[in-house]
């Protein structure tokens, strides 16, 4: 459980770590707060030849919440999202997701570009990116283009980067005064991945019918997904009991969970049905 | 061996509650664990362990590795021949009732029998290197037939573990006394049932770990090991290796945890020493987590069919059944284990008549040999499952049936019509188990429960509540050693055979030498496992240390504070029976700051050259003892619980839970409920989180803490530990073991609650490990049982 040889690199600025990037020809990995990545190293499940730290890039590290919504910087870490007052009312449903996001010394270095670049699909961060339609923005050779982050994930593990490309930053849509939200998810121990879980939120009009509904699953699916059925199910109703219900037999009916070790795909489906349920009561 | 004098029946420092003397080194960052002892110009050591279950080597290319810069030596079993006397392990606890091929391999020769197993050992000059190299040995395999299930590898057609076995069953026996099937025959109920139970690792904070240095100046080769038994280390490694005693010196530095996985030498332990006879260089090998969930025993599974035979009321009549136990690939340390399980299923209760078909059976998986609880566990799941069918079957009360079936303290002391491994017969010495049983069931404020119950199922919560008593024999003999001795410093030494690994040993050691001499704890040093300063021991193992270590320190103490005594009444000119011990002095009793101090004392007694010894004593304010017993005493426990089931999720949370301990006199009631707590944590994680699995293949599937799950502080409720004291009349402080007793209630009470957490729907657990993907099957299967009916 030693590190593989490899060399080290620190850039300076972005153009630099896409040049180091560029040049390694696929030999190289990022390390942003290596909480996935250097357990994996260590178990030598992988041996890169150049490591490229992105810790002395400046600006990646900001939090900045416009009209437009709340933009994260790639290196911002997980306790910078937690301990940010302003966060609190401009995005509720990040804020409560991250008491689930591992252990507060895992938070004190994982950060928002890590997490979507190493893209579990048990990962609460992908999922919540996935469920508030955030946008992705990342920079290469060529220049920075935006992400969808529904088209970003292409399945465990795997999402659509470009080899020489980085992750630069993250913005969830503007959080409406009044939005509704739910967040759930089920781990065999506080601070694991999880299971299944749910991130949802919606609007509503003056009559107390759902607008706009927004249900993503984590865990058991292949990567984080809406779930489209579910959303359907309530969307331009009044919630009540029989309607919860309905959602989360919809939503458990449409996903697709793998099984493994910690849980047969018949398991994580009736989590996805308990999870939605509480996720809609919740909200 | 002379009549030793009990401990005082109002002691002045035993059971006060006590800082313990290790903390301030260890909270500093003190601590001298085995990777932290200075080792410049040390080499590494990683190994090439098998990838397969079972294959044999078929070609070893060590070309490159040994190539690859920064390696100093890559050795196979060919090349560490030429230093053993057997390329085999000798074995720990000799016995003659096994055969000698059933130890492990120093390193493997031609064949491998589980994943883990060493091969090849690359010593470097780090780590790092070692396992950059080890990653260039190229090794071919032939797959052989693999074995994981004890169940179909004790078939007479089932392939074998070895091919050096002629059967995979290892033991076949009988634990039995009465005449069990009379008593079925005629029995007006019988429950049968089937249990599996798994337990799983050790997993001490600290990985095992050696470090083994030769030292030209004085030829000592010297040895720091993490391990609960240094003196038994010592023994393998100075026959393993031919090795003069007078040249071997094992010393065990802090050791952080070993709740059985220490228990034991090891084949990676003796490859190390060689290495570095070998090289005549300083060499290291410090076990990494992936190594440790392969490398280091488990404890796995077993498969019960076990009947109960009761009267009308519920009074057992007899009980019987079969039970197979996962053994592993070889037997590094006895078969201890099943042996455990089979003499002590009947427990704490009276049962006329009693037979056990015991299988020991290999199978191609790392080796089984005891975690904390030692197959007790097992046992008392097995019979504490039977006591909640009997109760069900009738339609008695749970903590009724047991209380009819429970031995009553004036039937103390019982003897049961079973001998333990020295042959002793099996004798519960003390302790009111109906007691035990009463204050846990009020504790928990179990008349308040069914309506607690019922309110909660109104709410669509279900919580159950959850009962399980345990005996546990502590104190495993024959003997202790303990040297105290009063330095002209005044400080006091305690050397000790016995072995300190995180229970707060040297404070328990410390406090009842206090006891005696009157002096502070800070001004005892207390040194354990070092074979240089002891040069016998047995270590530290089945709840034993207090009992033996304690009485041993004991005896030593009494015997200096007596040569104290008749010095200062010498010295001083006053009758002994005036002299108190208080504040490092003997004085006037009453008369406090005058007499002289032990120190003055200590001085004395190094003596003087030409001049007698003060007093006609015997040179040294100091004592030897080994303290001896056979015969073990019987900790106890009852525990109540109470949980709550998620029925969407297969989630249990524990609401409460309560211990009620009989561990007969507490020297230091902090530590005490300190090794009740972690007791208690390792049967909720043998309950509800730990699982070591194999697929069918023989490979591990969880070998990282994210897939081996251990309890952590966000799953546990708060511990409630209430002891009760019934002292012991087998040892003079009258003690008993703690740690372990702790653990063997838990599963029972646990699965007891969740199933009746679950009465609604009928369902039955019989398993354990329970886990919420399994309890969500049980409330399925149960949902369809129901619709059939």
């Amino acid at each position: 459980m030693k590190l593989p040889p490899l060399d080290y690199a620190l850039p300076r600025s972005l153009d630099e770590a896409i040049a180091l990037l560029s040049e390694s020809e696929g030999q190289a990995k990022l390390l942003a707060g290596g909480q996935s990545l250097m357990p994996t190293l260590a178990f030598r499940l992988a041996t890169p030849a150049l490591l490229i730290d992105l810790a002395a890039i400046p600006g990646l590290d900001r939090i900045e919440i416009t009209a437009a919504g709340v933009r994260l910087g790639a290196r911002v870490r997980w306790v910078d999202i937690e301990q940010s007052e302003p966060l609190r009312t401009a995005h509720p449903l990040l804020v409560a997701a991250m008491a689930h996001v591992a252990h507060y010394q895992i938070r004190n270095r994982g950060t928002v570009g890590g997490s979507l670049a190493h893209a579990d699909p048990a990962a609460e961060w992908p999922g919540l990116c996935v469920t508030c339609d955030a946008i992705i923005e990342v920079i290469g050779p060529a220049g920075s283009r935006l992400i969808e982050a529904g088209a970003f994930f292409s399945g465990p593990l795997s999402t659509h980067l470009a080899e020489a490309e980085i992750i630069t930053s993250i913005t969830l849509p503007a959080w409406p005064r009044g939005r509704r939200w739910g967040f759930q998810e089920f781990s065999r121990r506080r601070g694991d991945f999880a299971l299944a879980g749910i991130a949802l939120h919606y609007d509503t009009d003056a009559a107390g019918r759902v607008l706009d509904p927004h249900i993503g699953v984590i865990g058991a699916c292949h990567s984080p997904h809406r779930l489209r059925a579910a959303e359907q199910a309530i969307s331009g109703q009044v919630l009540d009991d029989v309607l919860i219900e309905a959602c989360a037999q919809a939503g458990s009916a449409e996903v697709d969970p793998p099984t493994d070790l910690h849980g047969s795909a018949r398991y994580r489906r009736a989590l996805v049905h308990a999870m939605l349920s509480r996720a809609l009561q919740q909200a | 061996m002379k009549p030793v004098a009990n401990l005082s029946p109002e002691p002045r420092v035993v059971g006060k509650r006590a800082r313990r003397i290790e903390d301030p080194s260890l909270l500093r960052g003190q601590g001298r664990y085995v990777d932290d002892v200075p080792a410049e110009h040390a080499l590494e050591v990683a190994f090439v362990r098998s990838p397969l279950a079972h294959a044999l080597i078929t070609r070893v290319d060590l070309t490159a590795a040994r190539a690859h810069p920064g390696v100093a030596a890559v050795y196979t079993a060919a090349d560490l021949a030429p230093i053993l006397t057997h390329p085999r392990m000798p074995f720990g606890f000799p016995t003659d009732a096994l055969p000698r091929n059933t130890t492990p391999w120093v390193l493997a020769i031609d064949e491998v029998a589980h994943v883990g197993e060493p091969i090849v050992m690359v010593v470097a000059d780090t780590r790092a290197i070692a396992e950059d190299a080890a990653g260039l040995v190229e090794i071919d395999y032939e797959s052989l037939p693999v074995v994981s299930d004890p169940r179909t590898a004790l078939q007479p057609d089932s392939p074998r573990v070895r091919r050096e076995l002629s059967s995979n069953v290892l033991q076949h026996y009988h634990v039995n006394y009465g005449d069990v099937n009379a008593a079925f025959a005629s029995a007006p109920r019988v429950f049968t049932e089937h249990f599996w139970q798994h337990r799983g690792l050790a997993s001490s904070i600290e990985c095992r770990g050696l470090f083994a240095r030769p030292d030209p100046a004085t030829n000592v080769l010297t040895v720091w090991s993490s391990t609960q038994m240094s003196h038994e280390l010592f023994r393998i490694l100075s026959e393993a290796l031919a090795l003069d005693e007078n040249t071997l010196r094992v010393i065990a530095p802090e050791v952080g945890g070993g709740f059985g996985g220490k228990f034991m030498a090891y084949c990676d332990e003796v490859a190390t020493v060689a290495a570095a006879m070998l090289l005549g260089r300083p060499v290291k090998w410090v076990e990494d987590r992936r190594e440790h969930f392969v490398g280091t025993i488990h404890e796995r599974d077993q498969f019960w069919a076990l009947e109960a035979a009761v009267d009308a009321e519920g009074h057992l009549l007899g009980v019987r059944g079969r039970m197979v136990h996962d053994h592993g690939a070889y037997t590094p340390q006895a078969t201890n284990v099943a042996y455990n399980s089979a003499s002590s299923v009947t427990g704490p209760y009276m049962v006329p008549h009693y037979d056990l078909e015991v299988f020991v059976v290999h199978t191609n998986m790392t080796p089984v040999a005891p975690v904390r609880g030692a197959g007790y566990p097992q046992a008392a799941f097995a019979m504490e499952r039977m006591m909640d069918r009997i109760a069900q079957g009738l339609g008695l009360d749970r903590a009724e049936v047991r209380l009819r079936n429970l031995v009553p303290t004036a039937k103390m002391p019982y003897t049961k019509p079973l001998k333990n491994r020295a042959g002793a017969p099996v004798t519960l010495d003390s302790g009111d188990y109906a007691a035990c049983q009463d204050i846990a069931l009020k504790a928990i404020d179990r008349a308040g429960f069914a309506a607690r119950q019922a309110a909660a199922l109104a709410q669509g919560r279900y919580i159950g509540l959850g009962l399980a008593h345990c005996v546990k024999p502590t104190g495993r003999g024959p003997y202790e050693t303990a040297v105290v001795r009063v330095q002209p410093s005044g400080r006091v030494s305690i050397y000790t055979g016995a072995l300190a690994m995180g229970q707060g040993l040297k404070t328990t050691l410390a406090i009842v030498c206090a006891e005696q001499l009157g002096v502070d704890l800070d001004s005892i040093d207390v040194m354990a496992g070092d074979t240089s300063l002891n040069a016998l021991g047995m270590g530290g193992f089945a709840s034993r240390q207090t009992i033996m270590a304690g009485s041993a320190v004991h005896v030593a103490s009494l015997e200096v504070r007596e040569k104290a005594l008749k010095v200062a009444s010498h010295l001083l000119e006053a009758a002994a029976e005036d002299l108190e011990l208080r504040d490092g002095r003997v004085q006037i009793a009453g008369v406090p700051g005058k007499g002289i101090k032990l120190a003055e004392i200590a001085r004395k007694l190094r003596g003087s050259p030409g001049y007698s010894m003060p007093g006609g004593v015997s040179p040294g304010l100091e004592a030897d003892s080994m303290y001896q017993a056979d015969i073990q005493c019987y900790a106890n426990a009852c525990h109540a619980c109470e949980v709550e089931v998620d029925i969407h999720t297969g989630e249990t949370r524990i609401l409460r839970y309560i211990a009620v301990q009989d561990s007969g006199r507490l020297v230091n009631p902090a530590t005490a409920e300190g090794q009740v707590h972690g007791g208690i944590v390792h049967g909720i994680g043998n309950t509800l989180f730990e699982w070591m699995r194999f697929d069918e293949e023989g490979q591990p599937l969880t070998t990282t803490f994210a897939d081996y799950l251990l309890t952590t502080a966000t799953e546990l409720p708060m511990i409630e530990v209430i002891f009760h004291e019934s002292p012991s009349p087998l040892n003079p402080l009258g003690v008993k073991g703690i740690g372990e007793a702790a653990t063997l209630p838990v599963a029972p009470a646990l699965v007891s609650a969740i199933e009746d957490a679950l009465g609604p729907f009928g369902v039955k657990v019989n398993d354990a490990t329970l886990s919420p993907v399994s309890v969500l099957s049980l409330l399925r299967g149960a949902a369809q049982a129901a619709a059939q009916a």
